[in-house]
């Protein structure tokens, strides 16, 4: 029975282009109090333009209507449960919203002088600090703009160091468990990919691993806990073998939200990581971002972090751009800070205490799930988990209902689905991350779902197969979209 | 919740966790603090800033007025804690609006196809040049010296692991225009693409059409960057270009130290395959309604791995939201009359001061600071609470008494005339 949902009124709204009409305004700019200039004048008839041809022409209260309708279209944390393994779709708290709005910050412009941005410095600087702790590491960069930028600077880094010793090397290692962006972003810093098989405990496989590890091997890229929310168990014996070998050990801190207060990478032998303050420390997905990268280091990795760099001499904090071993700037300015503000206030919020109940609450609420639906659905790595589990959909494709039918399924009943398809080691894999923000009732009305489904698929696939069936977009034709690409609205 | 779970504490989840790696103190970060004290403290970081200055900085981050509509609508949850729309079917909100972007954003630019957004105008730099390197199958990078100086380094830096040779071209030194004579001797059929900026770096607008000719006479592409949106209100499109990767900050986007900004990339339908990034598509659903998804997946890094065109995974989504909305809001006739707004008020500043260049120039440009240093002005102008512009001398030793100016439509005519005396003096 469905339980956290019923149909509602859900208005139509036609895209803004089809819905203009000439004339109609939504702005008012203040009168000109300088002389007004004739641009075909100053600029010269060839370089200005005539009109935006199809840009919108709307009043102030459509625009607001029609974003306002979109909006209801969309599911978002707000409304409920947003289980997406490796996502770490926690609650956003309001107060990291109006704090990133505060004049003084978002006014600072990249080129104020030194003196009259000690605030926002001092902001960073704090973050700094935080980070550090909680990492364990020797020093941070906020520069990055999301994961992926972040392990593209962590990899440059490795690759400046090896290079100072006299070989940069060919290959990183990355386990089949990796997320995607790893594999890309080696390739994008020169190395070639190669794969470690995971054990059938969904770990690395430490006796491979040290075959595979010669001196072409600049790096492991390595997920801890892992894509199946599996602790890395030989996590120090791993990075010994690597180390042993001068090569590095990279970690994908995605998966940090399992960690925080628990463990410190800085202390388990990783020596470059990121952090996504858009998982962990629950800046807004928005949608798709904004994100936020920062990447840790140890010392021996200092020199070479991007320019510029943080300090604080007597007081005074200021950048210090005379860093002659630096990879350079992987991002104009200094990184994405309106989201470093909304990750200090999330910290500061929770304080070191509740930085661990979090985790412990996100392993917690994973658990539960994973207990309460292990009759239904097979979980094909036995190992303990923490922040997430993985299942498969083994059982349900026999009946001929795949992981994304089941993801379908529960949108009728008024949940985001998990992570479908992820990691690619689990046939069929339904990845679920709940975080520490859901409450009991939340997760149970979860768990009587799958397992509602489950009973469903056993007397009505085909009812699943053709799910979901209560929202106002039934299921997207996805394959014409990509063998006939419309990108942009055209006129008729 | 724990004997469901057959544990009988907490703790007993994290017993098989070896030893080593447990942290085995309290992490050293101060107890949790309420939503007033937290107000407080960034209240009071803010105030330690530059409120109730008046500033006339711009380079790549502009101070244009943020219309209320874009935070209202940004604010709402739907938007602002939804992931990235992987599930249609209820994800339509913020699937319609990224195929609304990627339209406006075509019109803008005069380009065919736009991606949902890169992280910043200086990324979507060298991720353009990737993507040309791409299509040409060539190596070689040639980028004007006017285009951000930051974005050359950000290009300098994706550039060194990927077989990617960048070079600069120089610059008109009277008109501060493109050094033709300079790019014609260094471009070659190895050359993949040519980079220029417009308005250009020292706010001057460029000869688009003659660079593409260049470019294409050479078989290479031509990348057209801008970093003032509101330029394009006024200016004809680069219809020229190849491949258009831009910033979006000045459509209330505030400037915020430095970021979160949202990149583009725009460009020709032919070279559709190739770009880097997010792309929402038209299709239906099984009732035959209109439907937006994610389509043409296959270049992205969660399918092809280390194949992927670029490993660009979340990108700037709300952000570009709120260009959306701006758009919306000034919309045909009033993203005009806004540009317009800009070049008068950059003109009137101008006739005020000592230009260095000849070119044709939008809301920037550079004036020479004769007989005094540019800082000795800026010190002068901080005593009035005013920012002047930016000295010029740390990305152009040769331009030592160059001061790069900004104005907008925020800019009042006092605070220019307060510039005007200072310059005078």
């Amino acid at each position: 029975m469905i339980k956290k949902v019923r149909q509602h009124i859900n208005q139509n709204e036609p895209l803004l282009f089809e819905n203009s009409s000439p004339g109609k305004r939504g702005y008012q700019l203040p009168p000109l109090d300088v002389p007004a200039v004739d641009a075909a004048k100053v600029l010269g008839a060839q370089n200005t333009r005539a009109e935006i041809e199809g840009f919108p022409e709307v009043s102030e209260v459509e625009a607001i209507r029609h974003f306002t309708r979109l909006s209801t279209q969309n599911y978002a944390i707000d409304l409920g449960l947003y289980p997406l393994g490796s996502c770490t779709m926690k609650y956003n708290p309001r107060v990291n919203e109006q704090v990133a709005r505060i004049e003084g910050l978002a006014w600072a412009h990249p080129y104020h002088p030194e003196s009259l941005t000690q605030g926002i410095l001092a902001v960073m600087g704090e973050l700094e600090k935080m980070l550090l702790e909680i990492t364990g590491m020797d020093a941070v960069t906020l520069q990055p703009a999301a994961g992926a930028h972040g392990e593209f600077t962590g990899i440059l880094l490795i690759r400046a160091l090896l290079e100072s010793r006299g070989n940069p090397r060919k290959k990183i290692l990355i386990p089949d468990s990796a997320h995607g962006t790893n594999p890309a972003t080696a390739t994008m810093a020169g190395y070639s990919v190669e794969n470690i098989k995971s054990n059938d405990r969904g770990m690395v496989d430490v006796e491979s691993l040290a075959r595979a590890v010669d001196d072409d091997v600049a790096a492991l890229m390595i997920t801890n806990p892992n894509t199946l929310g599996v602790f890395e168990q030989n996590i120090t014996r791993i990075a010994e073998i690597m180390h042993a070998k001068g090569a590095m050990v990279y970690m994908d801190g995605a998966n940090m939200n399992a960690l925080v207060g628990i463990a410190r990478p800085g202390d388990f032998g990783v020596d470059v990581m990121h952090l996504n303050l858009h998982k962990t420390f629950s800046t807004p997905h928005g949608g798709g971002g904004p994100g936020s990268g920062p990447v840790a280091v140890k010392r021996q990795l200092v020199p070479f972090l991007p320019k510029p760099r943080l300090r604080q001499i007597g007081g005074q904090w200021s950048w210090n751009y005379d860093l002659p071993q630096s990879i350079g700037r992987v991002r104009a300015f200094y990184g994405n800070i309106g989201m470093h503000v909304r990750a200090l206030a999330y910290i500061m919020a929770h304080g070191g205490d509740g930085l661990r109940n979090a985790t412990m609450d996100a392993v917690l609420n994973a658990n539960y799930i994973r207990a309460l639906i292990g009759d239904y659905y097979v979980l094909p790595h036995k190992a303990p988990t923490m922040h997430e589990c993985v299942f498969s959909d083994e059982r349900q494709a026999k009946l001929g209902v795949r992981t994304g039918d089941i993801a379908k399924r529960l949108i009728d009943y008024g949940f985001h689905p998990y992570t479908v398809s992820f990691p690619l080691i689990v046939q069929g894999a339904m990845m679920i991350e709940p975080t520490e923000t859901e409450s009991k009732a939340e997760l149970d009305l979860f768990v009587d779902a799958l397992i509602s489904i489950a009973k469903e698929i056993e007397e009505n696939p085909e009812m699943v197969l053709k799910a979901p069936h209560n929202t106002r977009t039934s299921r997207v034709d996805e394959t014409t979209a990509a063998r006939k690409p419309i990108v942009r609205w055209k006129p008729n | 919740m724990l004997s469901a779970i057959g544990v009988n504490s907490l703790e007993e989840l994290f017993a098989y966790l070896p030893p080593e790696v447990r942290l085995d103190r309290p992490l050293d970060i101060a107890a949790g603090k309420s939503e007033y004290e937290i107000v407080d403290y960034f209240r009071d970081r803010g105030e330690d800033g530059a409120n109730g200055y008046a500033s006339f900085l711009g380079a790549g981050v502009y101070n244009h007025y943020r219309p209320v509509l874009v935070d209202t609508v940004v604010s709402r949850g739907e938007f602002l804690t939804s992931y990235t729309p992987y599930q249609a079917e209820i994800a339509q909100g913020t699937l319609t609006t990224i195929f609304e972007f990627q339209t406006m954003i075509c019109q803008l630019t005069g380009m065919e196809v736009a991606n949902a957004s890169m992280y910043d105008g200086s990324t979507a730099v060298p991720e353009a040049a990737m993507m040309a390197l791409r299509v040409t199958g060539r190596d070689r990078i040639l980028v004007s010296r006017t285009v951000h100086p930051e974005y050359r380094e950000v290009l300098r830096t994706y550039a060194q692991h990927q077989g990617m040779p960048v070079e600069e071209f120089g610059y008109a030194r009277d008109a501060g225009t493109l050094d033709i004579a300079d790019l014609e001797s260094k471009i070659d059929n190895q050359t993949a693409a040519v980079i220029i900026q417009s308005p250009n770096f020292f706010g001057i607008v460029e000869d688009v059409r003659q660079a593409a000719e260049i470019a294409h006479r050479h078989g290479a592409l031509l990348i057209f960057v801008f970093t003032e949106a509101v330029s394009l209100g006024l200016l004809e499109p680069p219809r020229d270009a190849d491949i258009v990767a831009g910033e979006l900050q000045s459509f209330a986007i505030s400037p915020s130290y430095g970021g979160p900004f949202a990149g583009i990339i725009a460009t020709k339908e032919k070279f559709m395959r190739q770009i880097p990034g997010r792309l929402v598509g038209e299709t239906k659903d099984t009732r035959g309604n209109r439907a937006f998804c994610l389509t043409l997946a296959t270049r992205e890094q969660h399918i092809r791995r280390e194949k992927a065109t670029s490993n660009i995974c979340t990108n700037q989504a709300l952000i570009a939201l709120m260009a959306t909305v701006f758009m919306t809001v000034y919309g045909k006739e009033g993203l005009r009359e806004l540009a317009g707004q800009n070049l008068a008020k950059a003109h009137y500043l101008a006739g005020k001061v000592p230009l260095r260049f000849s070119g044709p120039f939008f809301n920037e440009f550079v004036a020479a600071t004769n007989g005094r240093t540019p800082e000795q002005v800026n010190d002068a102008l901080l005593k009035k609470k005013i920012i002047g512009g930016l000295p010029l001398k740390r990305f152009y030793p040769e331009l030592e008494n160059g001061m790069l100016w900004c104005a907008t439509e925020m800019s009042r005519r006092e605070k220019m005339d307060a510039v005007a005396e200072v310059f005078a003096k």
